[in-house]
C-alpha cells in the first residue's frame, strides 16, 4: 500500500459524490417537472411519448396504480427481451451468426436486465449478436435504471405532501428520467469513451495476422454506447465476458477513472435529488455521510487484502507485494479495490478484475457490501429508497428506547411503515440464504462449481447474494448457464427487485396521506453525528449479523487457511 | 390494471427504437466520423496495410527475440473472441502448480533476478496488452541475446515505451508489449 494508491481510491470515490451533488439538483428538477435547459429538445419527444401511450402525465396516481404501471411496464420489458434473445438467430444485425439463446438462458438474461441486475450466465462475445446487445440489452440498461429512479421520486412526494393522495405519475417519472437525465449524459460519456479508445462499430470484428504469423480473431461491437449507460445506469452487464477488465471496455487508467466514477455518480445524485425534493438537505447529507464512510471502509479493506501475500506467488517464489492473479497491469491493486467496492456498494456489478481471484477477505468484503442492501449509494433511486427504509428503522429503534412515536422528515412512523420496511429489507436475506442453503446440498447445483471447500461455498453465496441484491457481479468460476442456476437466480433477481419496490411504494402510499409535522422538542434530530452513528449501526446489524454465519463458512475460513500456508505474512 | 397495458407496450416499443437503435447508431455515426481509429478497435497495420493486431489487445508472442505478454486464460490463450480470467481462488492447487512451473522456467532464463508477479499470473481479461516495467526489464537480457544486441539498447526501447501513471497516481506504470516488439523490429531489423 502506498500514498498513490490511497489517493487514487479517495479521488475515485470522492469525485462521484462531488459530481453527484449538482446532478442531483438537476434530477430533482426533472422529477418535479420544473423547467430544464433541455426542454427545447426533449419536451416535444416527451409529449410524443405520452400521446402515443395514451397517458395523462399530470394524473396523480395512487400507490397501487403507480406500482401496477411499474409492474406492467417491467413485464412487457421482460417479454420483449425474452423474445428477441430466443429469435436472435433469425433477426438482422447478427454479423456474428450466433443462434438464438436457450429457454433458460433467455429467461435468466431477460429478468437480469429488466431488474437492473445484469447478472450474465453467458460470455457476451461468444453469445450475443450486435442487435441483441443494442436493441434489448442497451434499452433495458436505460429503462431499468429509470424504473429504480421512479421509486425514489414517488417516495420523495410521500414525504413532501401534507395529507396528500397520490405519489405522482409513473409514466412521467419513467419518461422524464430517461429523456432528461440518462440519455443526454450517456451520449456525452459514450462519445468521450470512443475518443479514449473504446470501439463503436456494427462490424463483428477482424482477423489479425500477428507478428509471429498466427491468426487472431478480434471481436468488436458498438461498445461505447452500451458501456456509458452500463455504468451510469448502475447496470453492470458487460459487452464482453470479462466486463470492464476487457481492454476494449476499459483501455486506460483514465477510462477506468471515468467509468468508475460513473458507477456511483447517479446513485449519489438520487440521494441529493431526494434531499432537495423533500426539503431535507441536511438529513440527506447525514445519509450520504453514513454511506460514504461504509463505502470507503470497504474499499480500504479490499486494498489491504490485495496487498497481502498470495499463497501461489509465495510458493512460486515470485514478488508478493500485490495479488496479481485476475488483475490487469494498468489497474493494479488500488484501482481494482476502488472498483470492487464501488461496484458492490452500488448495485452495479461490473468488474475490472476477477472477484473470484481476490484474496478471501477481499471477495468477502465485496459480498458484505451487497449484503448491506445496495445502499452505498445503491442503484439510481432504489439506493436512496432502501436507505430511507434503514433511516426509518433507525428512528424506530431510537423511538423504542425513549418511548416516543418516531418521526422521520416530518412524518409519523407507525406500525404499517415499520412492517413494510422490514418486508423491504427481508428479501435479500431470505432469498440469498434460502437458495444458498438448497444449492449447497443439491448435486445438480454443485456440478456448476469450479472450486470445492470454502471457495466453492463462496461461489454459491456470491451468486445468490449478487442476484438478490440486483448487483450482477460474480465469482465467475461458477458455470451458471444450466437450468438450475438460470432458473433459481432468475427467481432470486425478481424477488430481490420487486418485493422491496412494492413494499416501498406501499409505504409511500401510507406516508403520503399523513399530515406533515413541524419538528418539536421531542423529535429525534436526523442530521447529526448521533443519528449517523445509529444508522451505521442499524445497517451493519441488519446486513452484517444475518450473513455472518454464511460468510464464516466461505471467505472467513478461507482467510485462515491462507494465513496457515503463508505463515501470517 | 388493463389501463396500463397500452402504455406498457407502446412505451416499450418506443424506448427500443430510441434507446436501442437511434442512440447506439447516433454514437456510431459520431464515432466513425470523428474517431475512426478508436471506433474500429485501435488496429495496428504493417507497411503493406495488413492488420497485425490491436494496440489494446495482447497477442501470444513466444519467440525469444520478442517481449512476452502475461499468461492468458482467454480461450486457448490470447483468444480475442473469448476473453476470460482464470477465476481461480487464492488456494487453488492448479494455480499454485502453474505459477511454480512458470516461475521455474523464468528462473532458468534469468537466474538470480526477482521474478515480477505479473509474469506468472493470468490477467483478468486474458488480453492484457501490458506488462509491468519490472517484467519487461526482466525479459530484456533474453531479447538482447536473441537479437545479438547490447542489453542497454533493449532497455532503452522499453523505457521509451513505459507509460507513467496519470498525474503520478492514477493507474499503474505499464509497458505495451506490441508497441515494444514493433519498435524492436524497427530498431534492429532481422537479417535478410
Amino acid at each position: 500500500m502506498n500514498w498513490q494508491g490511497w489517493a487514487e481510491i479517495a479521488l475515485t470515490l470522492g469525485l462521484a459524490v462531488a459530481i453527484g451533488w449538482p446532478l442531483g439538483v438537476y434530477m430533482s428538477r426533472v422529477w418535479n417537472g420544473e423547467r430544464t435547459w433541455l426542454d427545447p429538445v426533449m419536451r416535444p419527444v416527451e409529449r410524443f411519448f405520452y400521446a402515443a401511450c395514451g397517458v395523462d402525465a399530470k394524473k396523480n396516481q395512487t400507490w397501487w396504480s403507480y406500482a401496477g404501471a411499474l409492474l406492467a411496464f417491467n413485464l412487457f420489458g421482460f417479454l420483449f427481451v425474452y423474445a428477441v434473445l430466443r429469435l436472435q438467430g433469425v433477426l438482422p444485425l447478427n454479423p456474428q451468426g450466433f443462434p438464438g439463446l436457450s429457454e433458460h438462458l433467455s429467461f435468466n438474461t431477460a429478468i437480469s436486465f429488466v431488474t437492473n441486475t445484469n447478472w450474465q450466465s453467458y460470455g457476451g462475445e461468444t453469445t450475443m449478436s450486435t442487435l441483441s446487445q443494442m436493441l434489448v440489452l442497451t434499452t433495458q440498461n436505460f429503462v431499468s435504471a429509470a424504473t429504480g429512479a421512479t421509486v425514489a421520486a414517488a417516495l420523495a412526494r410521500a414525504f413532501t405532501a401534507n395529507r396528500g393522495e397520490g405519489v405522482g405519475n409513473f409514466w412521467a417519472d419513467l419518461v422524464r428520467t430517461t429523456l432528461y437525465v440518462l440519455l443526454p449524459i450517456s451520449f456525452v460519456v459514450a462519445v468521450l469513451l470512443v475518443a479514449l479508445g473504446l470501439p463503436q462499430t456494427l462490424s463483428a470484428g477482424v482477423i489479425a495476422h500477428t507478428m509471429e504469423g498466427a491468426e487472431q480473431k478480434i471481436s468488436l461491437y458498438a461498445v461505447a454506447s452500451q458501456e456509458a449507460i452500463k455504468m451510469l445506469g448502475i447496470n453492470g452487464g458487460g459487452v464482453f465476458n470479462v466486463n470492464s477488465a476487457h481492454p476494449f471496455e476499459n483501455p486506460t487508467p483514465l477510462t477506468n477513472l471515468i467509468t468508475a466514477i460513473s458507477i456511483n455518480v447517479l446513485g449519489w445524485a438520487a440521494f441529493f435529488a431526494f434531499g432537495r425534493s423533500v426539503l431535507a438537505k441536511k438529513d440527506v447529507r447525514a445519509l450520504v455521510l453514513a454511506a460514504a464512510v461504509l463505502l470507503f471502509a470497504g474499499a480500504a479493506t479490499i486494498y489491504a487484502t490485495e496487498t497481502m501475500t498470495p499463497p501461489a506467488q509465495q510458493a512460486a517464489g515470485v514478488e508478493t507485494a500485490v495479488n496479481m492473479e485476475g488483475k490487469e497491469v494498468r489497474f493494479g491493486a488500488p484501482a481494482t479495490a476502488a472498483w470492487a467496492a464501488a461496484t458492490t456498494g452500488a448495485s452495479n456489478g461490473s468488474v475490472n478484475g476477477m472477484h473470484s481471484s481476490l484474496m478471501p477477505l477481499g471477495g468477502g468484503m465485496a459480498m458484505f457490501l451487497m449484503h448491506l442492501g445496495e445502499i452505498l449509494p445503491g442503484g439510481i433511486g432504489s439506493g436512496i429508497a432502501v436507505m430511507v427504509v434503514m433511516a426509518i428503522l433507525s428512528v424506530f429503534v431510537a423511538g423504542l428506547m425513549v418511548g416516543r412515536t418516531p418521526e422521520y422528515l416530518g412524518k409519523k412512523i407507525e406500525a404499517r411503515e415499520v412492517q413494510l420496511s422490514i418486508l423491504a429489507v427481508l428479501a435479500i436475506p431470505v432469498a440469498t440464504l434460502g437458495f444458498s442453503a438448497i444449492a449447497a446440498v443439491l448435486p445438480e447445483a454443485l456440478k456448476g462449481l469450479m472450486h470445492s471447500g470454502p471457495h466453492g461455498m463462496s461461489e454459491i453465496l456470491y451468486a445468490y447474494t449478487s442476484a438478490t441484491a440486483n448487483n450482477g457481479s460474480a465469482f465467475a468460476g461458477l458455470t451458471a448457464n444450466a437450468p438450475w442456476w438460470d432458473a433459481t437466480l432468475g427467481v432470486a433477481m425478481a424477488l430481490g427487485r420487486f418485493l422491496p419496490i412494492v413494499a416501498i411504494l406501499a409505504m409511500a402510499g401510507s406516508l403520503v396521506a399523513k399530515p406533515k409535522l413541524a419538528p418539536s422538542a421531542g423529535t429525534l434530530p436526523t442530521h447529526g453525528g448521533l443519528f449517523v452513528g445509529l444508522l451505521v449501526g442499524v445497517i451493519l446489524i441488519l446486513g452484517g449479523l444475518q450473513f455472518f454465519p454464511a460468510l464464516a463458512l466461505g471467505p472467513i475460513v478461507e482467510h485462515f487457511q491462507v494465513l496457515a500456508v503463508t505463515d501470517g505474512h | 390494471m388493463l389501463s396500463h397495458l397500452r402504455p406498457a407496450i407502446v412505451s416499450s416499443v418506443l424506448f427500443m427504437g430510441l434507446l436501442g437503435l437511434a442512440y447506439p447508431l447516433a454514437v456510431t455515426g459520431v464515432a466513425q466520423a470523428a474517431f475512426p481509429a478508436q471506433a474500429n478497435g485501435s488496429l495496428v497495420k504493417d507497411a503493406k496495410g495488413t492488420v497485425i493486431g490491436s494496440s489494446l489487445i495482447a497477442q501470444g508472442f513466444a519467440k525469444p527475440e520478442y517481449l512476452h505478454p502475461r499468461p492468458s486464460a482467454a480461450g486457448n490463450g490470447y483468444d480475442a473472441s473469448a476473453s476470460s480470467g482464470s477465476n481461480m481462488g487464492p488456494l487453488n492447487d492448479k494455480l499454485i502448480e502453474r505459477e511454480k512451473t512458470d516461475a521455474a522456467a523464468l528462473r532458468v532464463e534469468n537466474p538470480g533476478v526477482a521474478i515480477p508477479a505479473d509474469a506468472v499470473t493470468t490477467s483478468a481479461s486474458g488480453l492484457d496488452p501490458d506488462v509491468s516495467p519490472a517484467n519487461a526489464r526482466f525479459q530484456a537480457p533474453r531479447v538482447a541475446k536473441a537479437r545479438g544486441v547490447p542489453v542497454g539498447e533493449v532497455l532503452a526501447v522499453i523505457d521509451a515505451h513505459t507509460k507513467a501513471p496519470l498525474l503520478g497516481f492514477i493507474g499503474q506504470p505499464a509497458v505495451n508489449v506490441l508497441a515494444v516488439n514493433r519498435a524492436l523490429d524497427a530498431r534492429f531489423p532481422k537479417d535478410g
